[in-house]
């Protein structure tokens, strides 16, 4: 149709050109939220029992840093031997072998089914109920190497083991839905073209399962850098134990609250902000994540 | 060259061999004893209405459906199972995959892999399966593109493409691995009427090349032009074959003339 063809009445019609109705409504309520908010953040400054002067003072204090430190890193080993594991007992589950599932779904069920706080003191506790930890030949045959329990669990590695193995247990089902996302007819060309298992699900299952993979494990990484607080009952100075041995002494506890409160805030928008980045490069060659290219593509076609 | 007029050796072993094949779905009886021989060079098309078993079939020729009784070679091997001493033994999953590696298939759904590129999907199976080096894969890839008309469309994602051009690329995906048989699993069912022309013209295209193929379709316009051999199923057995004029033209099992006035009258 050319310019010409269009009568006024038609380009009157065009919605282009349509008067939008300002909303009263939406603006008054904007303003009052901003306000409270606003008020509200003036009345948290101002209030002198925050301490904000003794907040900033420990801010970046050695000693917090060095909690903050702990705390990232058993968030990050638990996190990377969680998954793995997480992998592994997800694919168990989903094996046709009975032995595999259901040795995978025990695991789950105990490690899900029970406080992290308790597995957490169990593994502190070990020692209690096996003084030393040999390997044998089994039913009472020769001892081929043995270790002394209260050497090898420290606190760190009963809180590495605590965590990890309980974030097993959450990973293997986030995987599993992931897995059981993918079309089967994926399956069934990486079977047709002879690919072996461990490389259709390298190479073209998970890299398609992580799409539904990645904002419950967002969800899980953000939960464990809160859960790793927990450590501190077992005498473990992350960020939280390090905020309370301070207040212990000096009896400043909420802004010493407030120093923790500020940090596990900066570190959740972070990762938030990370996941984003995530979650678009596995969006590749989805709808939506280049609708704009895919017209663009479109359009050159000779029909 | 018609597909009539291609010169088959008669003392040549046939390429894919099928005896006796039975297949069950709990209850229900799929197949009920296909005898099935595919010459080298042969495009063979099965007809046959819907749930006759003709794709059930197709997909137990590499082993994606373990067949019940009765056995299947391909290429002199039996898929799935390997004589050994005198006893037949069950083959393991990675043995099953070495066997499927001649063997390219083609899906009514395309199943392409949708986080790679045109491209990328073509040479996934030559490098990562067949082990053919990155220059090497991509060089024969991008000739597959030029053969079927997509050059420009190499870096495109999937969902990019219409659904012909998909089907190309995953025909030209099978084609990658340099299969010695083709297998067609309803590959212009999933496509609006106006993108079935561009597919079957690609597959007429090896047809006439002397690739092997077996074409499980409703297309029969595309059995008469470029079929050496149509083959019509229904209940689980196959109910006739021959050349395509006889078998089309003149079907003389009342269950052929059935399904074929029913397209006839369709179209």
């Amino acid at each position: 149709m050319t310019e010409r063809t269009i009568t006024p009445s038609i380009e009157l019609r065009d919605v282009v050109n349509a008067h939008r109705p300002i909303e009263w409504g939406r603006w008054l309520l904007w303003a009052f939220v901003l306000i409270v908010a606003a008020n509200f953040a003036w009345i948290v400054a101002r209030n002198p029992n925050f301490g904000w002067p003794i907040v900033a003072e420990w801010f970046t204090a050695d000693s917090i840093l060095k909690g903050l430190s702990v705390t990232l890193g058993l968030t990050v080993v638990a996190m990377i031997i969680g998954t793995a594991i997480g992998l592994v007992l997800a694919i168990a589950r989903m094996s046709n072998d009975t032995l595999f599932s259901s040795l995978a779904g025990l695991f789950i069920w105990f490690f899900r089914g029970t406080p992290l706080l308790v597995q957490l003191i169990f593994w502190y506790n070990l020692s209690t109920l096996f003084p030393e930890i040999s390997i044998a030949i089994p039913f009472g045959g020769p001892t081929l190497a043995s270790w002394n329990t209260n050497d090898l669990i420290t606190p760190m590695t009963a809180a590495i083991a605590g965590l990890s193995l309980n974030e097993a247990a959450y990973m293997a089902e986030i995987i599993r839905g992931g897995l059981l996302s993918v079309d089967k007819g994926q399956v069934e060309a990486t079977d047709a073209f002879g690919m072996t298992r461990g490389r259709a699900l390298r190479r073209i299952i998970i890299p398609q399962a992580m799409r539904s993979i990645i904002p419950p494990t967002g969800n899980q990484l953000i939960s464990m850098i809160k859960a790793t607080s927990l450590v501190s009952v077992i005498a473990m100075s992350d960020l939280l134990y390090s905020v309370q041995a301070v207040y212990n002494r000096t009896f400043e506890v909420m802004p010493m609250l407030m120093v923790a409160v500020i940090w596990y805030l900066i570190i959740t928008s972070i990762l938030n902000v990370g996941q984003g980045f995530i979650e678009r490069y596995y969006a590749r060659g989805e709808r939506g994540a280049s609708d704009a290219n895919v017209r663009a593509v479109r359009v050159e076609e000779p029909a | 060259m018609t597909a009539a007029e291609k010169i088959v050796p008669a003392a040549a072993e046939p390429l894919v061999r099928a005896r006796n094949v039975h297949k069950s779905f709990g209850e229900n009886e799929v197949l009920k004893g296909i005898d099935l021989d595919v010459m080298p060079g042969e495009v063979v098309v099965i007809l046959g209405p819907s749930g006759s078993g003709k794709s059930t079939f197709l997909r137990c020729i590499n082993h994606l459906e373990a067949i019940d009784r009765g056995s299947i070679e391909v290429d002199g091997e039996q898929i799935g199972y390997q004589l050994r001493g005198g006893r037949l033994h069950k083959l393991s999953d990675r043995a099953i995959a070495v066997q499927r590696r001649k063997i390219g298939m083609v899906f009514q759904q395309f199943n392409l892999y949708p986080h790679m590129t045109a491209l990328e999907n073509i040479i996934e199976a030559p490098v990562g399966v067949h082990k053919q080096s990155r220059k090497e894969a991509l060089a024969y890839a991008m000739e597959l593109l030029a053969r079927i008309g997509l050059t420009e469309k190499a870096n495109a994602y999937p969902r990019q493409l219409s659904g012909g051009q998909q089907q190309r690329v995953a025909i030209a995906r099978a084609l990658a691995i340099k299969p010695k048989l083709m297998l067609f699993d309803e590959p212009t069912s999933a496509l609006d009427p106006e993108l079935v022309g561009e597919v079957l013209a690609t597959m007429r295209d090896l047809a006439d090349q002397g690739l092997t193929m077996i074409v499980v379709t409703h297309e029969i316009g595309f059995a008469r032009e470029a079929a050496d051999r149509v083959v019509f199923m229904d209940g689980g057995v196959v109910v006739e074959q021959g050349p395509p004029d006889v078998v089309l033209s003149n079907p003389t099992h009342p269950r052929t003339r059935l399904f074929l006035s029913r397209f006839i009258q369709g179209n």
